[in-house]
């Protein structure tokens, strides 16, 4: 791509950085994709949208997306969410890019606390946007600190929380960003995405990129690699289950959201992943608030999380 | 029956349009320029130029207009313009001792080569609502030296420097400044990038450490050598020609903050200082830039330290505001996806409680 080529947007570079900019950046991926689950600082720029609303991410999008490239932006695994619309209208209008609300049509997925729930391909990337790289900072605020833990592979720390945790609760207490273990090496922050996404990062066979822009951080996992979610023989990972399907396509086995209906405690649970609950309602699933809810044993057994 | 939440692109577009509107206010008060922003709430654009680090009255002003007038939203604009700007060099390093001076003040000094000179300030006038202002009074025009008299003041810092009681602030080496917008910066940061993260730090933020500081959080003993307000030539070497040319003035504000130091085992007894520059008049924030910048160095001075003001990582990683209000702001975007994991996790450990409660009563029972 030359410096020259100008996006849709008068007075501004393609996907809105400049050339030199971007070159920076993908020197920065290059790197992480070298050392996996490593974090590499990077010279984050002052994005036109807030700091903590998905910065680091627009950057690596940015750096790396092309013409031909067809972008998907989700935000808590849905589409609509205000911020995920307003980032696909960034690039949109940026970099003219086509964009899809399809997992499997995208060769770009942003995401903001989600990984989609169909299995993502070779070719495909995807982008997380990333609060807090270091998995280590509440349990050490300081970044020289931190540093130093990690190039002496020190995770003392972090086991220790685990432990006291099962010791206090019973339970490893963190429900979402999940500390991982990255290629035998790095322990990384897989972003605020439930635990349950977690299984989804090992031996994925798609690039997965982090950006963080106010800590001006970017890591990544590159494809086929192992991930491993921190925990102990005698208190294994485990991902949490839901005890009712989706309420509108009877999907199992999948993320849900909860949906408040009345103040006499009704509730509904229905997919997260609303890209992936409308693919399954236009083929014909149902679920218990459908209006077409074709009862118990309609939708033939098939499992959602079947891949 | 639940119908998923669609249509969040048009209720985005609709929330900008109503922002416009009421961005305009009513309709039959004169709509604001950028002109009078600028021209009348000057101090408003500068402290949006320096936090900004951006030196441009005119797109300060039309950011505060476009901001609402809210500030921090205004720097936020100017920086993501400023972003996109190219760079193609820095400046000679400006000489504040030749800055025409519009207010200069030292407390150390009761009368020193190129005097007081006040310059307009808000010091001494007594806080009373004027509502002469409201009505439009016409304003008394002020007392002007003739313009052979430029005042000539040598900074007082230098003054100190001729007697060795002041330490000596010289550059290491002729090695361009680091640039904190352009490179990653790590801890411990050099002095140079630490300054530059102080002068676009957040002047509320600034001024609270600055202040904890004199009430006994990391003492430095400070005076006020000197607060300098006006006009530097800034230069610039372009390769081809190889000698400075004049790109501009800019307003500035410069403190020197003159410290106590009791000296050490293989130091005399030295004053230090405690620098602060911005863009315009910010004098607040000169000053509680320069006590800061001041607190930062205790390390390099073998102070005792531990209080917040000298904590570089706290100090130079939350003093941001861009960044700060990004952050806290940004808990307002859903986040329901992680609380669902929450609510799991409390509902499950809720009913182990329970049974665990009920096991009790039962073996209580028998």
């Amino acid at each position: 791509m030359s410096a020259a080529e100008t996006g849709p947007t008068h007075g501004y570079n393609f996907a809105y950085l400049d050339e030199q900019t971007k070159r920076m950046i993908r020197r920065a991926i290059l790197k992480a994709v070298a050392i996996p689950g490593y974090q590499v600082p990077f010279a984050s720029r002052e994005m036109p949208m807030p700091y903590g609303w998905g910065t680091g991410g627009v950057q690596v999008t940015a750096a790396i997306i092309g013409r031909c490239d067809t972008l998907k932006v989700i935000d808590q695994g849905s589409d609509d969410t205000t911020n995920a619309v307003s980032i696909r209208k960034f690039f949109a209008k940026t970099a003219g890019v086509a964009t899809t609300t399809h997992t499997a049509e995208a060769t770009i997925i942003q995401t903001r606390h989600r990984i989609p729930e169909h299995t993502l391909k070779a070719g495909q990337i995807l982008v997380y946007q990333v609060p807090i790289p270091e998995p280590l900072r509440f349990l050490e605020p300081r970044e020289t600190e931190t540093r130093r833990l990690h190039a002496l592979k020190d995770y003392g720390l972090m086991q220790v929380k685990l432990y006291e945790d099962i010791a206090r609760h019973g339970h490893i207490a963190t429900t979402y960003a999940y500390p991982v273990e990255v290629a035998g090496r790095y322990v990384m922050d897989p972003s605020p995405i439930p635990k349950f996404d977690n299984p989804k990062m090992n031996m994925s066979e798609a690039l997965q990129l982090f950006g963080a822009g106010r800590e001006k951080r970017i890591y990544a996992v590159p494809p086929h690699t192992n991930v491993r979610s921190l925990d102990f023989e005698d208190h294994p990972f485990r991902v949490q289950q839901f005890a009712t399907p989706c309420a509108l396509c009877g999907a199992e086995g999948v993320y849900l959201d909860e949906v408040v209906l009345d103040d006499r405690g009704g509730r509904m649970f229905v997919c997260s992943d609303t890209d992936f609950c409308e693919e399954r309602r236009a083929q014909g699933f149902t679920g218990t608030m459908s209006p077409d809810w074709k009862g118990e044993g309609a939708n033939g057994g098939r499992q959602a999380n079947e891949r | 029956m639940y119908v998923a939440v669609k249509g969040g692109e048009a209720a985005i577009d609709n929330a900008h349009t109503l922002l416009a509107h009421t961005r305009r206010g009513a309709p039959e008060v004169p709509e604001i320029t950028p002109a009078q922003i600028a021209g009348q709430l000057t101090l408003a654009a500068e402290r949006v130029m320096a936090e900004g680090s951006l030196y441009d009255p005119a797109l300060a002003a039309l950011a505060i207009k476009q901001a609402r007038g809210d500030l921090v939203e205004a720097i936020f604009l100017v920086r993501a313009f400023r972003t996109t700007l190219p760079r193609f060099g820095q400046s000679v390093p400006l000489d504040t001792s030749a800055m025409a001076i519009e207010r200069r003040i030292s407390a150390t000094y009761k009368d020193l080569p190129g005097g007081q000179v006040l310059g307009p300030t808000f010091d001494y006038t007594h806080r009373l609502i004027d509502f002469l202002l409201e009505a439009g009074a016409e304003v008394p025009e002020p007392a002007r030296a003739d313009a052979g008299d430029a005042v000539v003041a040598p900074r007082v810092t230098d003054l100190l420097d001729g007697e060795s009681l002041i330490e000596r602030e010289t550059r290491a080496d002729d090695a361009p400044a680091p640039d904190i917008t352009r490179e990653p910066m790590e801890f411990p940061a050099s002095r140079d990038q630490r300054l530059q993260v102080l002068a676009r730090g957040d002047e509320g933020f600034l001024l609270a450490l600055g202040y904890s500081t004199q009430r006994g959080y990391g003492r430095t003993h400070p005076f006020v050598g000197e607060i300098r307000f006006g006009e530097v030539a800034v230069e610039f070497v372009p390769e081809e020609l190889g000698f400075p040319v004049p790109l501009g003035n800019v307003r500035l504000t410069e403190c020197q903050m003159v410290n106590q130091f009791t000296g050490s085992a293989d130091k005399p007894p030295q004053f230090t200082r405690g620098y602060g520059l911005v863009f315009g008049q910010g004098e607040r924030k000169a000053m509680a830039m320069s006590l800061v910048d001041r607190a930062l160095r205790a390390h390099e001075f073998g102070e005792e330290s531990g209080a917040p003001a000298q904590d570089e990582e706290f100090v130079l990683s939350h003093c941001d505001n861009v960044q700060a209000t990004g952050f806290v702001e940004h808990l307002k975007l859903p986040h329901y996806v992680d609380f669902q994991a929450e609510l799991e996790l409390v509902r499950r450990m809720r009913a182990e409680y329970a049974a665990r409660e009920e096991r009790v009563e039962e073996e209580a029972r028998e």
